[in-house]
């Protein structure tokens, strides 16, 4: 039977470098203003607000809501495009590599707490809402709830994410004193949501991208077929349940490889004591004992 | 599991990958990276709290 893989892989690395890549613009948050150059007309694939101040690219989820509130529809095509090509290439590995929200709740969730969880009561239920809020939020209020010039608004970004809230709205209203004048109810609120959010996150791993994320809901559903997927070797698979023991997010890759939720952290290959579990893309290294001279 | 149907597997992925690949050349030639390029570079009330 060949050793648990101990070696930690190097997702940390490549969320730090990635969130630093596509966030470089250091200026912007010291002096409270955003990236202006050509490179923000071209999608990142994390939930990367683009009035972030550092942001180089633009969210595909605040441009997809933009494009269905203004009524362009061809404008929704290139976001489209983009959302269909990231899914089937990467599904969720996007959550779990790639987006900086998703890197900030990894870092909460080290903090020391002492009531740590696997989920919270209901949580078979609350993977749902984040597919009602992709439906509600994303997609139909922003098409149908007009205004009376005939304009949607982006109800997600506006309404719910904490992404912008915390990458946006809290680094603008600490470096520019005429924003923080105007700030009211609605920051408040969204503030409010950040905060829970942020307290959750050390208790409870990624509570935002179980339950609300509507980005991590689209490309949940490409999981299954994506190109990015773990495989199970049934014949090597003793039932032994270490996969869902190291599993964060209380899933069982053992009977369910490429669930909707799964982030392709990798801890599950690596707690595999018998290599049953694979995957098509290298998400942990490989142990030390099968390294090639 | 023969290898063909073991490339079979990988076939929605493929289909979706280039269908997204073809929309993401329409939608540009359209004029979509230029209208997310507008939006992107005009701070967005909404995403931080001033409605």
């Amino acid at each position: 039977m060949a050793n648990q893989n101990t070696r930690r892989g190097p997702r940390l690395l490549v969320q730090l470098a990635w969130a630093a890549l596509t966030n470089g613009y250091a200026q912007g948050f010291a002096q409270g203003k955003i990236w202006r150059g050509a490179s923000k007309g071209y999608c990142v694939p994390g939930l990367n607000c683009y009035s972030c101040p550092g942001a180089l690219g633009a969210c595909p989820l605040g441009a997809l809501q933009a494009a269905l509130a203004s009524g362009n529809y061809k404008f929704a095509l290139y976001v489209t495009g983009f959302l269909l090509f990231f899914g089937a290439v990467l599904g969720r590995f996007v959550c779990g590599w790639l987006c900086p929200f998703g890197l900030v709740q990894d870092l909460l969730h080290r903090i020391p707490f002492p009531r740590k969880r696997k989920t919270l009561p209901g949580d078979r239920l609350l993977r749902w809402v984040k597919y009602l809020l992709l439906a509600g939020f994303v997609v139909l209020l922003p098409m149908f709830a007009l205004d009376a010039f005939g304009q949607g608004s982006p109800w997600f970004c506006k309404w719910v994410c904490p992404s912008g809230t915390l990458l946006a709205g809290w680094p603008l209203a600490a470096a520019n004193g005429a924003l923080r004048a105007v700030l009211g109810a609605l920051f408040a609120w969204k503030s409010a949501i950040l905060i829970v959010l942020i307290l959750l996150s050390a208790a409870v791993y990624r509570p935002f991208c179980r339950y609300l994320c509507p980005l991590g809901a689209v490309y949940g559903l490409f999981n299954p077929i994506a190109f990015c997927r773990l495989k199970l070797d049934e014949e090597k698979c003793i039932g032994c349940g270490q996969c869902r023991a190291a599993c964060k997010l209380d899933l069982s890759p053992c009977r369910q490889p490429n669930s909707m939720e799964c982030i392709r952290c990798g801890d599950c290959l690596r707690a595999c004591p018998t290599g049953a579990l694979t995957s098509t893309f290298p998400l942990t290294p490989r142990p030390r004992k099968e390294r090639k001279p | 599991m023969s290898p063909l149907k073991s490339s079979l597997k990988f076939l929605p992925a493929l289909v979706l990958t280039l269908t997204g690949l073809a929309l993401l050349v329409i939608g540009t030639r359209l004029g979509g990276r230029d209208a997310v390029f507008i939006k992107a570079v005009n701070l967005c009330m909404e995403c931080i709290g001033l409605g």
